[in-house]
């Protein structure tokens, strides 16, 4: 009769928020990679804070983040190294920042995305989510200032929405460290395969967009069976991305197929192109 | 290899079969799921009006006219209370550091028979450098520091951007810009990273070779000064900070007519085309967290960019003591280096020290003041009693003499010091940054002559017309 509070502590999140273990800078050989994507100024360096330790400077404007920063953290025995990407609204333009994003989630392979999210702006905030779902099926979204959102009169049905995605959803309040405890959780269940997304897919209002999509998915699946980011990389050819275009002239897609992490992401402005 | 040249061949030819308009499509689509799924997750409560608060600050914040005076407010207000806060701080260390602490030292150095040289060495060069930035920077840097936090977390200079906004445009530049622009005014290399978030490379350069008219940290304390102890002290004693702070921010004013001046010159030739377009989020309006900004902006930014500005000045100290006490001939090298550009400098409404202290200063504007004191001192009238190479323990009135009686400093000294303070290179670790970033040598030369060579002329223009009246 001991173990039954035991096992019943272990499933609640308040009990397994003091098994939390801020690491700071010391990221070394962790067992999972988490990276941190968003719509700028929607609290994901205060998130990265609460879970790392670390002080990023959290800044109320949008844009402040224009480098990948990382930070480590321990739950439940296991290490993660978290990354906090550039804030960005989509995913399909070419700016630095962007590129870093985006680049990250695809070649980076993250074993989880949580995509942080303005409870407040929840609509165009999805438009980032749904971009992100089409990259990577590992992703937890942490639905933030919901303090805001109350005050401002907007309810929002998390169950609902997380049925509607596929994926776990997380109420939160970050800055008052509210919801933190869940956010791991949901972390771990998806990193460790305990939870299954079932993650949403863009519903083509154009019949012949997804026709177009299934035959360039067949004719890349023809060379990359394995490929795990497949629909992205079809959508991406089909609005022909250069980048993308160059990756697959170097045969460099084939990486994505095998379970490989963080590959570097280089920074520099081809400045060559203005002169 | 040929299998994944069919890849790109099957995309080329559906490219073509859909058409264009692809890109918007896929866009539609993607908004349309997010409304769809928006709608079936959210109520809204409709007793409750959304966002009055933020709509109507907004209106007065972003207002056309409103807007700027509000800003100019805004700014005026935080340097009047880092002007007048920092006065009384800054008087306690200076006695604790340069009086106490100085004495005390050169005591354990002659109890322990230390040779003369070294004790010059370190004490009267590289600790008393030290002790003098520290005195003189830490005191503003944790009351404006805070300051500015707390503005930027209660969301005001997503604001400002958004009033300069038009400005930017107008001069074919990035409107996002003026957010770098922002950062400068903590750290021009700061600045000079976070113009990554501007998209076109041609839009970029522009803001990173104009981000160093953003004056940063460690420019306050010279601007600060000189409007304290000449502008502040030609108006009555009731007046005098409003006077000073005036002054600094009509330097910071012009600071930002010029980066829109040499934005629009180099949109209109060097760096020729269109502004591009983007969206600008202006955030909700959130309550600073006042005892964590307090916290985080004096760890974060306060003791980092002074152990920045402590790092540079102990070898600098050492090399104000070296090039004042080594002797080539009858002179020092200072006494050398003053000589040759003082012409310069007198026809700059400068001097020869004054232009020494800058290129003594390249690795940290922040040792501008205290070089051009101790090298005044030491080849002028030594009223003080300083030994060569000794920077001073100096109230402010003690410096107004120094500066007048043996410099020979008048208003037009002080005012072109002010403007040459805007004007001039950007300090070593931003121009390492600048290249770091355009990874071009050709921008990074550019970046650090423009400045200088704007120096020259505004400053030979404006000791010109002041002669020319018969002002000095």
């Amino acid at each position: 009769m001991t173990t039954y509070p035991t096992s019943s502590c272990e499933t609640c999140p308040a009990f397994n928020a003091s098994m939390l273990k801020k690491m700071g800078v010391n990221i070394d050989n962790t067992d999972y990679v988490i990276a941190l994507a968003g719509n700028p100024n929607t609290g994901k360096s205060t998130v990265f804070n609460a879970l790392t330790g670390l002080r990023q400077h959290v800044g109320n404007w949008p844009g402040k983040t224009v480098t990948r920063a990382e930070g480590g953290f321990q739950f439940n025995d296991k290490t993660y190294k978290l990354v906090d990407l550039p804030g960005t609204y989509s995913l399909l333009s070419t700016s630095v920042d962007e590129e870093v994003a985006r680049d990250f989630i695809l070649f980076g392979q993250p074993n989880v995305t949580v995509v942080v999210v303005d409870a407040t702006r929840l609509e165009r905030n999805l438009n980032l989510v749904i971009q992100i779902l089409e990259i990577t099926d590992y992703v937890v979204v942490a639905l933030n200032l919901m303090d805001e959102a109350k005050r401002h009169g907007i309810e929002v049905d998390d169950r609902h929405l997380s049925r509607a995605l596929g994926v776990p959803v997380i109420p939160m309040v970050a800055r008052q460290g509210q919801g933190v405890p869940e956010l791991l959780q949901a972390i771990e269940d998806v990193s460790t395969g305990a939870y299954q997304p079932r993650p949403y897919r863009i519903q083509q209002n154009d019949p012949t967009l997804e026709e177009a999509l299934n035959k360039m998915i067949h004719a890349i699946e023809e060379q990359y069976p394995n490929l795990p980011n497949v629909r992205w990389v079809a959508l991406r050819l089909l609005d022909g991305d250069a980048s993308i275009e160059q990756a697959i002239r170097e045969d460099r897609l084939g990486v994505l197929t095998q379970a490989s992490q963080s590959l570097s992401v280089d920074n520099v402005l081809p400045l060559e192109a203005v002169l | 290899m040929s299998q994944n040249l069919d890849i790109l061949r099957t995309a080329e030819q559906l490219r073509t079969e859909l058409g264009t308009d692809y890109r918007e499509k896929l866009m539609e689509s993607i908004y349309s799921n997010a409304t769809e799924i928006t709608t079936t997750s959210v109520t809204y409560d409709s007793k409750k009006t959304t966002m009055t608060f933020d709509r109507t600050l907004d209106r007065a914040l972003t207002h056309p006219v409103g807007g700027f005076l509000m800003m100019g407010l805004m700014f005026f207000a935080v340097f009047w209370i880092t002007i007048t806060g920092a006065n009384m701080p800054s008087a306690v260390l200076s006695e604790l550091l340069l009086g106490t602490v100085y004495n005390l030292l050169h005591n354990f150095a002659t109890l322990i028979n230390m040779p003369l040289w070294m004790s010059g060495l370190l004490i009267d060069g590289v600790y008393l450098a030290t002790a003098w930035v520290v005195a003189v920077m830490l005191p503003p840097m944790a009351i404006f520091f805070p300051l500015f936090t707390l503005l930027e977390d209660f969301g005001y200079l997503p604001r400002v951007a958004f009033n300069l906004d038009r400005l930017f445009a107008r001069a074919g530049a990035h409107g996002k810009q003026s957010l770098s622009m922002m950062m400068g005014y903590g750290c021009n290399a700061a600045g000079v990273i976070s113009t990554r978030i501007i998209d076109s490379p041609r839009e970029r350069l522009i803001a990173i070779i104009t981000n160093n008219f953003s004056i940063c940290n460690g420019r306050w304390p010279t601007l600060i000064l000189m409007g304290t102890i000449f502008v502040g002290a030609t108006a009555p004693p009731a007046l005098a900070s409003f006077f000073a702070a005036m002054s600094v921010v009509t330097i910071a004013v012009l600071g930002i007519i010029m980066t829109l001046l040499v934005s629009w010159g180099l949109s209109k030739t060097w760096l020729k085309g269109e502004a591009s377009v983007f969206s600008l989020e202006l955030p909700p309006y959130r309550p600073p967290q006042i005892l964590q900004t307090l916290y985080s902006s004096i760890i974060d930014r306060t003791l980092i960019v002074l152990w920045r500005a402590v790092v540079m000045a102990a070898p600098a100290g050492a090399v104000i003591w070296l090039i004042s006490n080594v002797m080539i001939g009858d002179l020092s090298i200072a006494a050398h280096m003053v000589n040759l550009l003082n012409p310069l400098g007198v026809l700059l409404g400068l001097n020869g020290i004054i232009l020494v202290a800058y290129i003594v200063a390249i690795p940290a504007n922040e040792i501008v003041i205290p070089t051009i004191l101790m090298l005044t001192l030491t080849l002028g009238n030594n009223i003080a009693g300083a030994q060569p190479g000794v920077m001073l323990e100096l109230d402010q009135t003690q410096v107004y003499n120094v500066l007048t009686q043996v410099g020979g400093w008048t208003m037009l000294t002080a005012v072109n010091l002010m403007l040459f303070s805007l004007l001039h290179n950007p300090c070593s670790t931003t121009i390492l940054t600048i290249w770091q970033e355009t990874k071009n040598k050709k921008w990074t030369v550019v970046a650090t002559v423009l400045p200088i060579v704007m120096g020259v002329i505004v400053t030979f223009s404006t000791s010109t017309l002041a002669h020319v009246f018969g002002l000095v």
